[in-house]
């Protein structure tokens, strides 16, 4: 614990190794250093995303190296590549799979926008039908631009508000009248 | 014409067309390359089988389809042949009308022409008689339209297939920025939109 986290309210000196602190403080800690990615990897960017995890651009300094495929054990969802209408579906039935809190990661310009393809079988943006917590921009983006998104995200989870559900961004726009709700998984 | 200037796509498309007489167009060549017009649809089966067994042509490397938009017949399915033991390319051409599209399927004679004949249907609306699993492959079943058809605008038309999926018009932002060759300098050959007229 550094001494700079302001919440925490600790000196080592006066204290030793005992720390009084908030759970929502303690507990947010735990969540931002261990976000464990669900890599909905579809198209290039996953291949970005699997920079960010190798060696070079070492993703588990933040935690995040267990990449689980499983939506039931993850909480944050990478959406790298090109999701189409076809896709779609598969996509929110994931999301909805995963446990809360639960954010969302649209890595790349055809996730966050559809990218290049403004044709008839791309969806113009994975916002759509998931909500989504932090864009990336790039095609594909550097490794190190996923991970200053994941820093980004990192410091929305531990911000002094509150966490509202699903971990959505204060000013997001929510996403479209639920078009495929009707796959929710319990 | 003396033997060393016909090239081997033409010599074989020589020798197919006379096996099957009238039911082949004379042979057009391109550079090495040799297309046969199927004129009778119904002896498509025979004359692939004849270039396969006979000729040797045992690969099918591509089948693919165009659309003539404005002329009739509206459209054509290509087959890209190649031999082996040869090697040489040919290509069959065959035009398929608008009302009555129905082509006889090869995937008896080529295992590798059921995908594409799925994605022909897929994408351009040509049936294949006899496939064996004649449904979409890219699109989901239940689209209702086939988005390569030169009347189909590349942003797409909307759609809601409630369980499946669903389609919006994606935002074009002033249209397809296509370029056209030919011109002097990159100004004239970029346009800012090229738009395609339709009645829809």
């Amino acid at each position: 614990m550094t001494s700079s986290q302001t919440e925490v309210g600790y000196n080592t000196k006066i204290e030793g190794d005992v720390i009084v602190t908030k759970i929502d403080s303690v507990l947010n800690w735990f969540r931002k250093n261990s976000l464990w990615p669900m890599p909905m990897g579809l198209a290039c960017c996953a291949i970005e995303l699997m920079a960010a995890g190798s060696s070079r651009f070492d993703i588990a300094r933040f935690g995040a190296e267990v990449m689980r495929f499983s939506p039931r054990q993850s909480d944050l969802m990478v959406v790298a590549g090109t999701v189409t209408y076809k896709m779609a579906l598969a996509v929110r039935r994931i999301y909805d799979q995963m446990a809360e809190p639960k954010w969302v990661i649209a890595m790349g310009a055809c996730a966050s926008t559809g990218g290049m393809y403004r044709s008839y079988s791309v969806l113009q943006g994975v916002d759509k039908i998931v909500p989504v917590s932090v864009y990336v921009a790039g095609c594909p983006p550097r490794p190190e631009a996923l991970l200053d998104a994941l820093m980004k995200l990192q410091n929305n989870v531990v911000s002094k508000e509150p966490l509202f559900e699903g971990g959505i961004l204060k000013n997001h726009k929510q996403p479209q009248p639920d078009r495929l709700a009707g796959q929710r998984v319990s | 014409m003396s033997n060393e200037s016909i090239s081997p796509a033409r010599k074989y498309a020589d020798i197919l067309q006379e096996a099957m007489g009238s039911s082949l167009s004379e042979p057009m060549e391109f550079r090495g390359e040799c297309s046969l017009t199927v004129l009778d649809a119904s002896k498509l089966l025979e004359v692939c089988r004849h270039a396969r067994d006979v000729l040797g042509f045992d690969m099918l490397t591509d089948l693919s389809s165009v659309d003539h938009y404005g002329s009739d017949p509206r459209f054509e399915v290509v087959y890209e042949l190649y031999s082996m033991n040869h090697h040489t390319y040919l290509r069959l051409k065959i035009s398929v009308d608008e009302e009555d599209c129905e082509v006889p399927s090869v995937t008896s004679l080529w295992r590798t022409a059921d995908w594409h004949e799925r994605e022909v249907y897929d994408m351009m609306g040509v049936r294949f008689t006899d496939h064996p699993d004649l449904r979409r492959i890219l699109m989901w079943e239940g689209y209702p339209y086939f988005p390569l058809r030169k009347d189909f605008p590349l942003e797409g038309k909307p759609t809601d297939l409630p369980d499946t999926a669903f389609t919006d018009k994606a935002p074009l932002e002033g249209g397809p920025f296509v370029t056209s060759g030919g011109k002097p300098d990159s100004t004239q050959r970029e346009p800012r939109a090229k738009t395609f007229e339709n009645e829809d």
